[in-house]
Parts: C-alpha cells; sequence; structure tokens
C-alpha cells in the first residue's frame, strides 16, 4: 500500500519507460514527419525525467545538469528539424515520410 | 537538497577553469573560426568567389599549430573530468582538421555547387563546426559531453546533406538522416540515464569503477543501456542493424559532404565508440565480462559480421557509384570493428592505421566521382564506359583507389587490412573465424568495386566520341599526390604505423 501511496523513484521511472514507449511507437507507426518528431521528442523527455529522478534520489547535481543540455539540445533539434521539414514541404508538397521515396534502390 | 558553494569553493572552481582553458586551445581557436567565416560571408554576400573557402583552408591549417603545440603537454583530464587530452585524442585532432581541409578542397573541385545554389552561405562554417565537434567527440571523458559533441556534429551533418535546398534528393537525404539521427541520439541518450541512474556519475573513468564494483546486481538493466547506447555509437559509424540512413543520405547528399560523413563523421564514432568501450565498460579478466550481464564483445561481434556481410553484399546489385560506395563504408565499418574488438594496444594500433588508410582512398575514390561527375554529369555505372581513354589518369588513379579498398598489395588499404587480421590473430585461435569472414568478405568485394575499371577500361562507350577531358591542372595534380601516397605508403608504411602506435595511448587506462 505504501508503495501506492508515498511517491518515489519508481513511479518517476514507470512514467519515463511509458514515455519512451509511447515515443518509440509513435515514431515507428506514424507517417507524418511532424508526429515522428513529436515521438522523438518523447524520448528525449523520457531520458529527462530519469536523469531529474535519479538526481533527487542521489542527490548528485550531474543528472539535473545533463536534463537541461537535454532541453537546449531538444529545441536546437526542434529548430533543425522542422527547417528540413519546411523544406520538404516545399518540394514534395507532403510530409508523409512514406511519399518522399525519389531515392531508390 | 543542494548546498550551494562556499566562497572558497567558487575560487577554487574559477582556478581550475582558469587552468583547464589552457589545453582548449585548438577548440577555442576553431570556434573563433567558424564565427569568422560567418562574419566573411556576410561581408562577401552575393558574391560568387573562392574567398570564403580560401580562408576556411587557412584557417584550418593554421590549427595545425596549436594542436602541435598540445603534443609536449601532458596527458590529463581538465573541465572537473569532462574532457582528456591524450595521445588518442590528438591523433583524431589532426585526422578531423585534416578531413576538413580535404572537404573544402573536393568542395572547391565539385561544379555540382555552382549549378545547385547561389551562394556558400554558411557552408564552410558548418564544415568547421563539425570538425570541432568531432575533435570533441574524440576527447570526451563524460556522458553529457559525448551527448553534446554528438549532437553538434549531427545537426551540422543534418544541414550539410540538406545544402542543396531545391534539389529533391538532397533535402530527402537531411530528412533521414535526420529521422535515424533524432531516433538514435534519443536512444543512447536514455541508455546513458540508466548509466547514471546505476552508478551515480557521468564520468566514464568513474562510472567504469562504479561498475565494475557492482558486479551483476543490475544485469538486466546494464543490458538494456548498453544495447540503446550501441544503438547511438552503431548509427554515428553506420553499422548494422543501424545503417538504414546510410546509403539514401550517401546517394542524396552533395558528394563532398558524402566523402565527409563517411570518413570523418565515421571515425568519430570510432574514437567515441573506443574510448566508451575501453574506458567505461569493465572488462580486461573474462570473468568480469560475464559479471556485468552483457558482453560487449559478443555485441560488437554482431555487428562487426554483420556489417561486413551486408554491405559487401548488398554493393553487388549498385548501379550507383555513390551508392555503392555508401555499401563499401558500412563493410569498412566492420573491419574497423573487428580491431576494437581485439581490445588492448596492438588492436587500437590497427583500428587507427585503418583509418588512416581509409581517409587516403576514400577521399580520393570520391574526389575523383566528382571530377568525373563533372565531366559526364552522371554517376551511373554504365556512363563511366569508355572513361579510360577520356580520362586516363583519373580513371588510373580510381582504379588505385578501388584496389586499395579492395585490400590488395601494394596499396595501404592491404597493409590496414593485414594489421587488422593479424591483430585478431595475435589473440590466438579464438578470432580466427572472425579473420577468415573478413577476408571471404573482401573477395566478395573484389568484384563490385572492379565493376569499375572493368567499365571504364574494357567497355566502349555508347557515343563514340573519344576526346580527352582535363579536368584542370590542379585536379590532375591532387590526384596524382593522393595515387601516389596510396602506393608510397603501401610500400613503406612505418611511418603511418608508428603515428598510430604513438596514439594508443589513452587516459585513464592503460593497454597492453
Amino acid at each position: 500500500m505504501e508503495q501506492l501511496t508515498t511517491i518515489g523513484l519508481n513511479h518517476y521511472l514507470t512514467i519515463s519507460a511509458f514515455l519512451l514507449g509511447f515515443g518509440l511507437f509513435a515514431v515507428v507507426t506514424r507517417k507524418n514527419a511532424i508526429v515522428i518528431l513529436m515521438g522523438v521528442e518523447l524520448i528525449l523527455n523520457a531520458a529527462n525525467i530519469n536523469f531529474l529522478a535519479f538526481s533527487k534520489y542521489n542527490g548528485e547535481m550531474q543528472g539535473a545538469m545533463f536534463s537541461l543540455f537535454i532541453i537546449v539540445i531538444a529545441a536546437a533539434e526542434a529548430a533543425i528539424a522542422l527547417a528540413i521539414v519546411i523544406n520538404i514541404f516545399k518540394i514534395f508538397k507532403s510530409v508523409d515520410v512514406s511519399s518522399i521515396d525519389s531515392l531508390k534502390e | 537538497m543542494f548546498e550551494l558553494p562556499t566562497g572558497a569553493e567558487i575560487q577554487g572552481i574559477i582556478a581550475s577553469l582558469k587552468v583547464s582553458v589552457g589545453f582548449f586551445i585548438p577548440e577555442i581557436y576553431l570556434s573563433l573560426l567558424f564565427m569568422f567565416l560567418i562574419v566573411v560571408d556576410l561581408v562577401a554576400k552575393g558574391r560568387k568567389n573562392s574567398m570564403l573557402a580560401i580562408s576556411t583552408l587557412a584557417g584550418l591549417a593554421g590549427s595545425f599549430f596549436f594542436i602541435y603545440q598540445q603534443q609536449s603537454l601532458h596527458a590529463g583530464e581538465f573541465f572537473f573530468g569532462m574532457y582528456v587530452l591524450d595521445e588518442f585524442a590528438l591523433f583524431f585532432k589532426y585526422f578531423f582538421v585534416l578531413s576538413g581541409i580535404f572537404a573544402v578542397i573536393i568542395t572547391m573541385a565539385d561544379e555540382q555547387f555552382d549549378r545547385e545554389v547561389k551562394s556558400m552561405g554558411e557552408y564552410y562554417a558548418l564544415i568547421v563546426s563539425m570538425v570541432i565537434g568531432m575533435i570533441m567527440m574524440a576527447s570526451s571523458a563524460d556522458l553529457m559531453m559525448i551527448f553534446l559533441s554528438m549532437e553538434l556534429v549531427s545537426f551540422s551533418a543534418y544541414i550539410l546533406t540538406g545544402y542543396f535546398k531545391r534539389n529533391a534528393r538532397s533535402s530527402e537525404a537531411a530528412l533521414k538522416y535526420l529521422v535515424y539521427g533524432a531516433v538514435s541520439s534519443g536512444l543512447m541518450v536514455y541508455g546513458f540515464s540508466l548509466i547514471y541512474g546505476l552508478t551515480g556519475e557521468t564520468n566514464l573513468i568513474k562510472t567504469g569503477a562504479a561498475l565494475a564494483a557492482q558486479g551483476n546486481t543490475h544485469s538486466l538493466v546494464l543490458m538494456l543501456s548498453s544495447l540503446l547506447i550501441i544503438a547511438g555509437f552503431g548509427y554515428k559509424i553506420g553499422a548494422v542493424p543501424f545503417h538504414f540512413w546510410s546509403p539514401d543520405v550517401y546517394e542524396g547528399a552533395p558528394t563532398p559532404i558524402t566523402a565527409y560523413l563517411s570518413v570523418a563523421s565515421k571515425a568519430a564514432g570510432v574514437a567515441l565508440l573506443i574510448r566508451f568501450f575501453y574506458i567505461a565498460i569493465p572488462h580486461g579478466t573474462l570473468e568480469v565480462s560475464s559479471q556485468t550481464g552483457i558482453d560487449w564483445v559478443m555485441m560488437l561481434l554482431v555487428l562487426s559480421v554483420g556489417s561486413m556481410i551486408y554491405g559487401n553484399v548488398v554493393a553487388l546489385w549498385q548501379k550507383n557509384v555513390k551508392r555503392m560506395l555508401a555499401y563499401s563504408s558500412i563493410a569498412h565499418a566492420g573491419y574497423l570493428l573487428l580491431g576494437i574488438i581485439v581490445l588492448g594496444k596492438f588492436g587500437t594500433q590497427a583500428t587507427l592505421f585503418y583509418l588512416l588508410s581509409y581517409f587516403l582512398m576514400n577521399f580520393g575514390a570520391f574526389y575523383v566521382v566528382i571530377l568525373i561527375a563533372n565531366k559526364i554529369g552522371s554517376e551511373n555505372l554504365d556512363d563511366y564506359r569508355g572513361l579510360g581513354k577520356k580520362m586516363p589518369l583519373a580513371a588510373a588513379a580510381l582504379t588505385v583507389f578501388l584496389v586499395s579498398l579492395v585490400g590488395l598489395p601494394p596499396t595501404l588499404g592491404f597493409i590496414g587490412k593485414l594489421m587488422i587480421f593479424s591483430a585478431l590473430l595475435a589473440k590466438g585461435s579464438l578470432y580466427l573465424w572472425l579473420a577468415l569472414i573478413g577476408i571471404m568478405t573482401s573477395v566478395i568485394s573484389l568484384y563490385y568495386y572492379m565493376l569499375i575499371p572493368l567499365n571504364m577500361y574494357l567497355r566502349e562507350s555508347s557515343q563514340n566520341d573519344n576526346k580527352e577531358m582535363n579536368p584542370g591542372i590542379f585536379a590532375q595534380a591532387l590526384m596524382a599526390v593522393l595515387m601516389f601516397l596510396t602506393i608510397y605508403f603501401g610500400l613503406f608504411f612505418t611511418p603511418l604505423s608508428h603515428f598510430s602506435k604513438y596514439a594508443s595511448a589513452m587516459f585513464g587506462i592503460t593497454l597492453n
């Protein structure tokens, strides 16, 4: 019962594992480039939660620092990714990754 | 939860930072060069000239001076264990600056840029930022630095891959590179978070010690995180099964970027993998490796065998020379992994030597492919017919580079493969079968590499105009020099071998 009522490390880790799963699921199944990028953000945030939770429960600062840097990197990644996706849309008139196949065997 | 540092502690931190900056001069110099190039681009906007390229070349060459100065410094860690300076890192600093220079030179030769883009803009600045990122990848000793430097390289590479904005193939390559890269680096950082949770450390040396002390108490978590981390590293070196991006990206990207990615970015991944695998993963005795739940040697074995077989076999069907070289680079990732599996001093030396030989022959091959594409406007195998008569020197040079890629004497590639295989066999009969797979797949690769000389020399082109095409005196000279070096170092390889032996020393671990 105590496991359920008090929030502990395991709760955070479970949430982050779910986020990782959802992120991977989105990346694998979706066809829209934007949704794939959203999946990537979920994966990065899963790592973020992990770092913060571990950092909170072992009292060291490194994890919190790491997650700050992940947030910054995720923002930079989104900027570059959206620039590329906009360019793709200009050329192919679509952001559906299955219809973008000018490179073939 | 966290205590504020006292005044004395802050003073100490500042003093330590001041000392650390002294070990960071090449990177600072290159960062200034990056900003300088952006300013030069703003000043020279609109004018299509080689000023940017020349200043990039001069700037990159200038960094050799600072790197050379570092050779006299002692190996050590600085920035609170985030960053190290050792012979291994120095080797890669030379390697990456040199590959940046080559990337600029072959970009200047490529006429596709004149057709596709109006101005070179940030192109050269991004090449420099990639050099900085790769140097940092080879020198990081902390999970956070590894992640940051890897993302710096990846982001620059995404933009460079999609540099031909109006070209559908280039943009598509950028999108594919981006999606695969983002997912695998996300998985890698999740793996890092698990390692951090297990050990409470992000420094590689401390992580290695903590993991060794732990034994097999958390073997399942360690296995999961190892798999996730391998996904990130494997993507960077383009090994099977994380190779899906590489054929498309290599075919779609501007050819100089293809050459740059296939040599420098792969080498950066190898450097990172070696440092991480040697230092952070406890091994040395067989008991430890079986204790920690997952055998990294076993994992790398699977990657290596898969890459060698898949890369060489699928290349057999390729009709586009760039795409064929992409599959061949997957195969070469497999050979590089063989050297890493061996562990120890000899294995590292063999891997570094192989990287040097791969540098020379792959840049050479791509350079000739660019020069040929300038003249015939195509990278298709069938269009190479009759080139032996039209461009005699280019055809001869390409043949030498391909012979070297196969690994036949008297070229540098032969010595590289020889060192890798003898390092494997020095481990006893344990890895004999691996060396056999390596040799067999090299034999397979002979077929597809030799298709190119076959088309160039023995088949006539459909249009019967046998007029010679001259790629220009500078290009001729550079091709001749590269061809000469490939053969020269194949015969007198002692300097390179000594250099790679010197470089196989890492801070935080004694190799034997």
